[in-house]
């Protein structure tokens, strides 16, 4: 029974630390610009992409017609050859290999250049406007998003290879000490969770300890008597806005291998993240990465046929069953604080 | 009794109704012989005919839809005589002559599904009623299929099933107007299940994670009495949301369950998520109660295994055809398919095309659009040349008997498509079962006059 425990315990941290990231970038917005930002999934989504444009970029192919030999199903046989490893030969087939870690190269730049530019075009002349006002204008943004990616990639899941030594599972049991072969897990769910806990670290450390994150927070504060002070808060915002969508990209071309990515996949995880920002409490960037793990470790657990068997259906509810409890026992979420979101 | 009293006699309102009657021209059809009865639900009366598609182009079973998309365009173009003429040149017997259908060119409109039962509801009503199509087909999940069929008795319009593998569809949620091509998955326990206790042995103990939808239902029920009947145990049968993407919490309890064989009752993307992570989770490689560690999928398809890449290397599953059999049919089909797209045509394709093809042949042969005598030419069809041997359209519950196909991924695949071997093609004979143990009641033939 201990391994079966153990390893819901895993799995619930493993999920837990992909709500908390993607929650993190969601309440990171939130809590400096006020804006709540319903095209968040859409940047998760956006970053997934990066992944499938860096490999279909690195699996471009020379494509030949041999009109004198037939494919067995009557069309003329094509001959292929991979343009990457004709170029770079063994390093050209490593990078192919490693396209999904590799594939943050290009989407750091590319998702802050979507994030500032998605902040100065659009969002910042709705931060004086209503919440449901911001709510709707981020929400169309999201589906536009996804009509455009749909439109170049197709609305069928692009699955993404992980590394090859990173695949099959890790013998966590053996490694600690106890049985082989009875507790294991997959070694990119691994590297997915150290991947989430170094980034959320990042995050926290970069507003704990540099001058800029000083600032920020003393923005999130108080707005108005940091810009009396001389300092221009609004183009730091900008820049958190793009910092929250690396954010949110970097969590997406991670997520690949695990699930293969169509236009669809932010809308999945979007109510799932603001579940976790609520229960958390809005704004509260300890608050996300709480209510991620507790929500990933529920979930998990409730899924454990024993639980199943007390309660049928409770693993497709436990998210929205808890969240009603905490909201109904602590309104503000468990790290709210009083006055946000609040007339 | 006021309006009387002003006037209104008997004999005046009878003189006016029938005044009325005549006046709108609806006498001819009361005193015309059969005429009432050749007034139906879109009965063409332009020289074209329209068949409705309802394909889930996106969501979870979107492959297909695509697939399905293709292959009807494709049956289309050799109904009307275009392009190298199909399956039309080997089905038998055939009364069809690639002049479109009774001589109308046919055309098509299509509605996403969105693999979603109300949304194929809707879009089903939506050709139907303003589209005007005299056949509705397509679909690749049970719950739109039984749906749609369901609306198509209200509104007495054939639906030709696409890919839908329930009981049900052609069990207890049976319809008259209702026709599957497709096998079931009762059909896949009986064939499936001796093959995989030769290969892994008769000792097994299983473990079942099922969509959690009417599909899913009866494919547990269908494998667990089919595997139980042969010796192995099921240890448990968990049941999974449909599009769940992320199975890892009903994976990590298949471990340490005392099960050495997993058995994925999902298909379309949730199989390839479902089988793809449990190979993450190091299944294939685990060792339990002293026996290498299987899976089982019962539903293959080709698309699906293309999905899943090599995770689908050596597991065992059924298909309904497959484009590397080498009867005529599949030869002449995967050729046109695959000058017409370049790749072959996956088992969804395949029952899509032959749907439309044989609501075609149905047509001519009955002489009509009008449906009950289309039904009564389905009705106990028996025909050759489609890709899956003789096979027959059972009149008593609408399920097409014929041969199943026992597949198993392919360890050395030669190219993207060359991704499952055919183990054994089990006969039709021995598929074949009672079409009562399913209840169900097909319900009237009589059509709804207006739609």
């Amino acid at each position: 029974m201990f391994e079966v425990i153990f390893l819901q315990f895993l799995n619930g941290l493993d999920k837990g630390a992909a709500y908390a990231l993607i929650a993190l970038g969601l309440t990171l917005v939130f809590g400096t610009l006020g804006v709540v930002n319903f095209a968040h999934g859409a940047l998760f989504m956006l970053g997934a992409f990066c992944a499938v444009l860096f490999r279909q970029l690195l699996t471009l192919e020379t494509v030949t017609v041999d009109p004198t030999k037939l494919s067995p199903w009557g069309a003329p046989l094509e001959v292929r050859e991979p343009l990457v490893q004709a170029w770079f030969g063994d390093f050209g087939a490593v990078l192919v290999n490693y396209s999904v870690p590799a594939s943050i190269i290009i989407t750091i730049p590319i998702m802050l250049l979507v994030g500032i530019g998605l902040e100065r075009g659009i969002i910042k002349h709705f931060y004086k406007r209503p919440h449901a006002e911001q709510i709707l204008v981020t929400f169309g943004l999201a589906i536009v998003a996804q009509e455009l990616i749909k439109s170049f990639f197709g609305p069928n899941p692009i699955p993404q290879p992980m590394p090859s030594d990173l695949r099959g599972a890790a013998d966590i049991g053996a490694f600690l000490g106890m049985q082989a072969n009875v507790i294991t897990y997959p070694i990119w769910r691994l590297v997915y969770f150290l991947f989430s806990f170094a980034i959320i670290a990042g995050v926290f450390a970069f507003l704990q300890f540099t001058t800029f994150g000083m600032v920020v927070r003393a923005g999130m504060a108080d707005r108005e008597t940091v810009g009396l002070l001389g300092i221009n808060i609004d183009r730091r915002f900008t820049i958190m806005f793009g910092l929250a969508a690396v954010v949110a990209g970097m969590a997406g071309v991670m997520y690949t291998p695990i699930l293969p990515p169509n236009y669809h996949i932010g809308m999945d995880f979007l109510v799932l993240s603001f579940v976790v920002v609520v229960v958390g409490g809005m704004g509260s960037l300890p608050g996300a990465v709480a209510a991620g793990f507790l929500l990933g470790i529920l979930q998990s657990f409730a899924s454990m046929t024993q639980v199943k068997s007390l309660i049928p259906g409770i693993d497709q509810i436990i998210i929205y069953l808890v969240a009603v409890v905490i909201l109904l026992v602590l309104p503000r979420g468990l790290f709210g604080r009083r006055g946000v979101m609040e007339s | 009794m006021t309006l009387l009293k002003r006037g209104l006699s008997r004999r005046r309102v009878l003189q006016t109704g029938m005044a009325g009657i005549i006046g709108t021209g609806v006498s001819p059809l009361i005193f015309s012989k059969g005429a009432w009865a050749q007034e139906f639900c879109n009965n063409p009366t332009g020289d074209t005919v329209t068949f409705g598609l309802n394909l889930p182009l996106t969501g979870a079973y979107a492959e297909e839809g695509a697939d399905e998309q293709k292959a009807y365009e494709l049956a289309v173009q050799h109904l009307n005589g275009e392009g190298d003429g199909g399956l039309i040149n080997v089905l038998t017997p055939t009364a069809l002559k690639g002049n479109g259908v009774l001589g109308k060119k046919v055309a098509f409109v299509t509605s996403d599904s969105q693999t979603k039962a109300d949304v194929a509801r809707a879009g089903a009503t939506r050709m139907i009623e303003r589209d005007g199509a005299i056949m509705v087909t397509g679909g690749s999940s049970s719950a739109e299929a039984i749906a749609v069929q369901g609306l198509c008795q209200e509104m007495g319009v054939i639906f030709m099933a696409g890919l839908t593998h329930s009981n049900d569809t052609t069990g207890k949620d049976k319809r008259r107007y209702g026709f599957r091509h497709f096998f079931n998955a009762y059909q896949s326990g009986i064939g499936l299940a001796p093959a995989i206790v030769d290969a892994y042995g008769a000792d097994r103990r299983a473990y079942h994670l099922t969509a959690d939808y009417t599909w899913g239902w009866t494919q547990e029920e269908s494998m667990k009495a089919a595997t139980e009947g042969l010796g192995w145990q099921t240890v448990e049968a968990v049941r999974t949301p449909l599009g769940a993407a992320d199975f890892s919490q009903y994976l990590t309890p298949v471990l340490n369950s005392g099960a050495d064989v997993l058995i994925l009752n999902h298909y379309g993307n949730d199989m390839v998520n479902s089988l793809t992570q449990a190979v993450q989770f190091g299944m294939r490689d685990r060792q339990a109660n002293g026996k290498d560690f299987q899976i089982v999928v019962p539903l293959f398809s080709e698309l699906m295994a293309k999905g899943a890449g090599a995770n689908i290397k050596g597991i065992f599953g059924t298909s309904n055809w497959h484009w590397n059999l080498q009867d005529p049919g599949t030869v002449a089909f995967t050729k046109s398919f695959g000058a017409a797209y370049g790749a072959p045509p996956s088992q969804a394709a395949h029952t899509a095309y032959v749907q439309a093809l044989l609501y075609a042949d149905a047509v001519e042969r009955a002489g009509t659009f009008y449906p009950p005598e289309v039904i009564k030419a389905l009705e106990g069809f028996e025909f050759d040349g489609m890709g899956n041997g003789p096979t027959l359209y059972r009149a008593e519950d609408h399920q097409c008997i014929k041969n199943v196909l026992v597949v198993q991924g392919n360890d050395a695949p030669t190219s993207e498509y060359d991704v499952l071997n055919i183990v054994k093609e089990i006969p039709r004979d021995a598929v074949a079962y009672d079409p009562t143990i399913f209840g169900g009641d097909l319900g009237p033939a009589e059509p709804v006059p207006m739609c």
